[in-house]
């Protein structure tokens, strides 16, 4: 598996993702320069997390325009994969690669801490190694991570198993209080229609190791590499 | 070809949860403005064009809101003026 990370402008989570895929997957990482339009064959490309183009106007706005994204968007036509990490994710949505949009924390307040996730979907070429149920700790550093969609969409997200993350509490329920950011109907995690691409707030690729407080990450990219190479189709 | 100098206001969609604006609501009442109803907080845009006619220019305006300048998951934009018109 050879895995691309967009290297944008204001990217901090990049190096992070890299680590993930080399050292923990064992697996082919390249950085992605956001001004190519080379995406140098890799399988998996990866939005990372950050403050692309310092997030001005929107979280995700301008970045959805740097020439990189043509080639992630086709990539993603071609029923490439793509996952979206915090940042990745709100680029995601304002490229149109996933429904909806992020906005700003219901608190108004930038939230950097470890939240509990139920795994709500594992017929997902991203989720196959978790169990439906599972709740998992993964941590979270976003102000703008607010899920928002329209009530047709969610209902759309709802039915068609698209909602793959959401936050819940210690007992595994999507309650206000385990919300840390106000998203409609607790969603942490979407994918699209044709379940290629993943899109979520918090980030897996901090929990990959029991010093950083939480292997929980590790199935995902575990999933990635074992739809690549093993071809299980979601 | 003229320049223009075009203001937009972009708000949050209605329906959508403006924190922004309840902070500001909140606050109002507080100072013992009791009368507000709903605030919203939004973003004000000026853009600077070259056009060849008023017209012109807010088509071009347009387009940039629907492209880049709002979200239309979430926000309505408005060209509030298109002023100018200097040679």
């Amino acid at each position: 598996m050879k895995a691309g990370i967009v290297r944008f402008p204001g990217s901090n989570c990049d190096e992070d993702a890299f680590h993930a895929i080399a050292d923990h997957l064992g697996q082919e990482a390249v950085y992605l320069w956001h001004k190519d339009h080379d995406l140098q064959g890799v399988d998996l490309v990866i939005l990372p997390g950050g403050f692309s183009y310092g997030d001005y106007l929107r979280a995700g706005a301008i970045a959805r325009f740097s020439p990189i994204m043509q080639e992630v968007v086709a990539h993603a036509k071609r029923g490439g994969l793509v996952l979206g990490i915090c940042n990745g994710f709100q680029i995601a949505c304002e490229a149109g690669l996933l429904p909806g949009a992020l906005l700003r924390n219901v608190s108004l307040r930038f939230v950097s801490a470890p939240v509990s996730l139920r795994v709500e979907s594992i017929a997902t070429r991203f989720t196959s190694q978790y169990h439906v149920g599972q709740v998992i700790r993964i941590p979270v550093a976003h102000g703008d991570g607010r899920y928002t969609a329209d009530a047709d969409t969610l209902a759309q997200l709802e039915g068609d198993g698209q909602v793959v993350f959401r936050y819940v509490d210690d007992n595994g329920e999507a309650t206000d209080a385990a919300n840390p950011n106000g998203s409609q109907r607790n969603i942490a995690g979407i994918v699209n229609a044709e379940g290629n691409v993943l899109g979520m707030m918090p980030h897996p690729e901090r929990a990959m190791e029991s010093a950083l407080g939480s292997t929980d990450g590790l199935p995902l990219f575990q999933s990635l590499l074992d739809a690549l190479l093993g071809g299980v189709r979601a | 070809m003229t320049r223009f100098r075009c203001a937009i206001h972009i708000v949050p969609r209605r329906g959508i949860l403006d924190p922004q604006g309840k902070a500001v609501a909140d606050a109002l009442h507080s100072l013992g403005f009791a009368a507000v109803g709903d605030v919203r907080v939004g973003r004000y845009v000026v853009v600077e064009i070259e056009a060849a006619s008023e017209d012109a220019a807010r088509d071009q305006v347009k387009a940039m809101c629907e492209k880049l300048l709002a979200n239309p998951v979430t926000e309505d934009f408005e060209i509030a003026s298109v002023g100018g018109g200097h040679a």
